[in-house]
């Protein structure tokens, strides 16, 4: 059997003290965590830093690695810093030497990278190593080249490697969710399905039962399947809540793609051991004929400037929509007269918070506000263009009359100035797969040894 | 005429990965499975999204009485022209198909 301990969903978002204590009591294998994840969008990638405040950080993770040394076994991460791009593992690494220091207590840290050199992908797409999933966008050698960065999401194989090096703690750049609880399971030959299975329900933490946000949760791995059990006072997991967790973030909820194979689920029985344990077994593991990694990767996508107003005026809240309309058709038009761009080279839009910013022309309810928040959002080649588009619509946002018949409103602007610069922007490039001869061709891994 | 919201316990939609959303309707009983099951089509599912039929996956599954809708996101998450970081608002709009 091999128990994996997982304290929360991600590191950053806090977890029960008492329950990770519990879990330590009960003499865990490992102790895994993840760190981040796509789903805060594509500007963590494209710089390449965290999401999280350093602070929170810190102080959980110090948490962690003082729980680590009392259960004495190994303490992993994935998908460190948000992004798992090179430069966020460096800062989950700065952190992590930060707090060897503190505790005072002398560690062996193996560190996988997976950051890939845009470069060599590109030839690795020409080459036709690399394969589109469903919905991929349209990409060239060129796109490629242009992302900022780009990782490849590690598997079970890259982190077993980073266990056989007797690590004490692992920081591992992008890895699927699942792979840092799964290997471990894998390695020991555990049942292949229930480890994959087990390892998807315990990825987001104890969000696969009640009382979802106090995070700690222990996973049973054996040979026939896996048993999940919260540890929080009050948080319990049915077959219900345990079954339900496949639907989360999954396209499909009986199947789930890994480097290497896949999971099926269709068969699970699911069945509670007591009111809070859950018992799985019959989830199958389907191994490919190739060995693929998905990548992802971010690039620039130009500048951004936002400028927002306030409507409070009845006439003009009555008439947002056509208000709006025509400072966006007539800015533009200044905008490539004053500033000589082409209509292609910028963005201008202003969307109607309190009207239709949700969904825009897809909003199906009608009733008229009292008040509608203005953002004009505007994308540029340069931060001093957008800059520029920001100020040219500035007077519009502030003054813009429905008809040249009306007197000149004036509008509430929340700041001076009311332009806000976001810099660069990102935009994800790629949702494709790379074959690999060997699994740890595209990854790095490197032992650290702190006295 | 009834609206979703108002016949199941909860809908949740959230990004599944950068390119794709789905969308959960757990109806909380079996009759209540039944009904959206039955009542509610995939076109007008698609329709809310402005997205053609065939590019939704359904999953109806009675061991949860969930039904659940995967596409392409509308937009690809964090794009330009992107509106909802974590796909989540959409819930509220499919929770208003009425039935």
């Amino acid at each position: 059997m091999v128990r994996v301990l997982v304290p929360s969903g991600a590191l950053g978002l806090n977890y029960d003290k008492q329950a990770l204590q519990r879990g330590i009591a009960a003499k865990p294998d490992i102790i895994a965590i993840d760190g981040g994840s796509t789903d805060s969008g594509p500007s963590y990638l494209g710089r390449g830093v965290s999401k999280y405040a350093r602070a929170s950080t810190k102080l959980e993770w110090a948490g962690l690695m003082a729980a680590r040394a009392e259960a004495n076994v190994p303490l992993v991460i994935g998908t460190a810093g948000t992004c798992g791009a090179d430069s966020a593992v460096d800062w989950m690494l700065d952190i992590t030497r930060e707090i060897t220091a503190e505790q005072a207590r002398p560690l062996k840290i193996a560190v996988l990278r997976s950051s890939q050199n845009p470069d060599d992908i590109a030839q690795a797409f020409e080459a036709g190593q690399i394969m589109p999933l469903a919905n991929a966008p349209e990409v060239t050698s060129e796109d490629i080249r242009a992302c900022s960065n780009i990782v490849a999401l590690a598997g079970a194989e890259q982190i077993a490697a980073a266990l056989e090096t007797g690590a004490d703690i692992i920081i591992a750049g992008r890895t699927t969710d699942t792979a840092i609880i799964a290997a471990l399971p894998l390695m020991r030959e555990c049942h292949a399905g229930g480890a994959w299975h087990g390892a998807k329900i315990g990825e987001c933490g104890a969000l696969c039962a009640t009382n979802p946000q106090s995070g700690v949760i222990m996973i049973d791995f054996d040979a026939t399947g896996f048993t999940v059990t919260p540890l929080a006072d009050g948080a319990h997991a049915s077959p219900h809540t345990v079954s339900a967790h496949m639907l989360y973030e999954n396209s499909d909820p009986f199947i789930l793609y890994e480097p290497g194979g896949h999971l099926d689920v269709t068969a699970a029985k699911y069945s509670a051991v007591d009111g809070t344990s859950v018992r799985v077994e019959g989830s199958e593991w389907v191994a490919s004929d190739r060995y693929t990694v998905k990548l992802e990767g971010a690039r620039p996508a130009g500048f951004r400037t936002v400028v927002m107003a306030l409507l409070r005026d009845p006439h003009y809240v009555a008439n947002a929509a056509l208000w709006a309309k025509d400072i966006e058709g007539k800015c533009r038009a200044k905008v490539i007269e004053r500033m000589a761009l082409d209509a292609e080279d910028f963005t201008l839009e202003l969307r109607l918070i309190g009207h239709s910013a949700s969904f825009g022309a897809l909003e199906t309810q009608t009733a008229t506000p009292f008040e509608i928040g203005v953002i004009g959002i505007i994308t540029a080649p340069s931060e001093a263009q957008a800059a520029e588009i920001g100020k040219l619509l500035n007077p519009y946002l502030l003054h813009h009359p429905l008809t040249q018949e009306e007197e000149q409103p004036t509008f509430a602007f929340l700041f001076s100035p009311p332009e806000m610069h976001q810099g660069q922007v990102y935009e994800f490039a790629l949702n494709h797969v790379l074959h690999l001869n060997d699994p740890m061709e595209a990854f790095g891994l490197e032992v650290i040894d702190i006295d | 005429m009834t609206d979703l919201r108002s016949l199941v316990s909860k809908i949740r939609s959230k990004n599944a990965g950068p390119f794709w959303l789905t969308i959960d309707i757990f109806c909380g009983t079996a009759e209540a499975f039944d009904q959206v099951s039955g009542g509610l089509s995939t076109s007008r599912v698609a329709a809310v999204f402005g997205a053609e039929e065939q590019s939704l996956k359904r999953f109806d599954i009675p061991d949860l009485n969930v039904v659940k809708f995967s596409l392409p996101r509308p937009t690809v998450q964090g794009a330009i022209d992107d509106r909802d970081m974590h796909g989540a608002s959409w819930a509220a709009l499919i929770g208003e198909i009425a039935l």
